[in-house]
């Protein structure tokens, strides 16, 4: 099933940061936003991710379907690598982690906890959590931040196997992945004009 | 909804994880009050209801703001928010586990220090039926308090000051189920209205604190 979105207007702090906002993502395709800091990616990543109502606009696919990874990896430092991908699992159904943990290149580290790792392989635990939810269109917040070189490829490969498997990704991101068959939507035609407050109530109170 | 449950209870028996924190501040109430008071047992059989729940009371309130906000702070309630998962029995299961934690434990150590307190022997069976169907409630009117702080830094202060109320009702039952019981009167009233607010609470703040999570993570 196919991935639009049109005429999509969403907010931050009760302000519009972008309008008009529309694409359409095919099975296996990708997506890449670009824009300045503050333009709004984050914030329109975590509209379509259902975190927050847009104002306006429609999104066709149901956050169901869809699976988010923000700034913040989720992990909990107490909890092993393989812990903390296994709970993950277990809240989408289950899927296989020592796949997962393969495939971000974290079977050394299955029995580590989460407080020792570094801050790139914290990340790559982050992203392999993709891995394990199954759903189809993935949602990245610079996914590439504090990885490095190779985990960037290794990364860029995890995408490309699952565009190959008929998924699809929106990722905002400054660095290049090396996705040379991926759009990318310049967000800042879309930047709102008159930034007007986003509903009629003070947002301090809404 | 068990991964949750799972997960919540290890973190709660790791290092840090806060487990043993209630317990030992209900410990300290029954150890310190019997001193402070004086060794009269019978002033301090007539105070014991009220002191050993008020001590629980407060040993609840203590963890009250780790419910949510170590999972907003490393960004899991995000992650939990668009998880399969409906974000009311998220806020269910994470109230069950604080219950589990800290209500369940309280409720099980509470006829060793009703002992401290002089507590006629008859009352430690009401004691722990009280605590069991009170604490209960302590643990999801404190998640809806949570919940509604969530993302505010150091949210402890204004947790306390509105969950405490909604205390009250749970404290006055509670109580008069212990004293009525030490004293070997009927004790039927009150704890089913105590068990009545328990079951109110658990069906209607999961919607409740669900509502107030959506807003606060927008």
């Amino acid at each position: 099933m196919e991935f639009s979105v049109s005429d999509l207007a969403c907010a931050r702090g009760g302000l519009t940061v972008l309008e008009g906002v529309a694409f359409t993502l095919a099975p296996g395709a990708a997506l890449i936003l670009r824009g300045a800091n503050g333009i709004g990616k984050t914030t329109l990543l975590r509209t379509l991710a259902g975190l927050q109502p847009a104002v306006a606009g429609r999104i066709s696919l149901p956050p169901e379907s869809l699976v988010y990874s923000a700034h913040a990896d989720g992990l909990k430092a107490v909890l092993t690598v393989q812990e903390n991908l296994s709970f993950w699992a277990a809240v989408h159904g289950g899927a296989d982690v020592a796949r997962a943990l393969v495939a971000m290149n974290l079977e050394a580290l299955a029995d580590r906890r989460a407080a020792h790792l570094s801050a790139g392989q914290k990340r790559r635990l982050g992203l392999a959590r993709l891995l394990v939810t199954g759903r189809r269109v993935w949602l990245l917040d610079e996914p590439t931040v504090s990885l490095d070189v190779a985990s960037v490829a290794l990364f860029a490969g995890v995408v490309r196997a699952h565009l190959a498997a008929g998924g699809s990704a929106v990722m905002a991101t400054h660095i290049d992945l090396g996705l040379a068959e991926a759009d990318v939507l310049d967000l800042t035609p879309f930047r709102a004009r008159t930034p007007v407050s986003a509903s009629g109530f003070d947002e301090a109170f809404g | 909804m068990r991964a949750l449950l799972l997960r919540d209870l290890r973190l709660a028996f790791r290092a840090g994880g806060g487990f043993g924190l209630g317990l030992a501040f209900f410990l300290l109430v029954a150890v310190l009050v019997p001193l402070g008071v004086g060794p009269e047992g019978s002033t301090l059989a007539r105070i014991a209801p009220g002191i050993l729940w008020v001590g629980a009371l407060l040993a609840c309130l203590l963890s009250l703001d780790r419910i949510f906000a170590l999972d907003f702070e490393d960004g899991s309630l995000d992650l939990l928010a668009t998880a399969p998962i409906p974000l009311e029995a998220v806020v269910a299961v994470k109230a069950a586990a604080h219950w589990l934690v800290t209500g369940l434990a309280l409720t099980l150590a509470a006829p060793v220090l009703g002992v401290l307190l002089n507590l006629p022997g008859q009352g430690h069976v009401w004691l722990v039926a009280s605590l069991a169907a009170g604490t209960p409630a302590l643990s999801v009117i404190g998640a809806f308090g949570a919940a509604l702080v969530v993302g505010v830094k150091r949210g402890g202060l204004l947790l306390s000051l509105l969950v405490l109320p909604l205390y009250v009702p749970t404290l006055v039952f509670g109580a008069e189920v212990v004293r009525r019981g030490a004293m070997g009167q009927d004790v039927a009233t009150p704890l089913l209205l105590l068990a009545g607010i328990t079951a109110g609470a658990w069906a209607a703040l999961p919607f409740a604190a669900a509502a107030a999570l959506r807003v606060n993570l927008r």
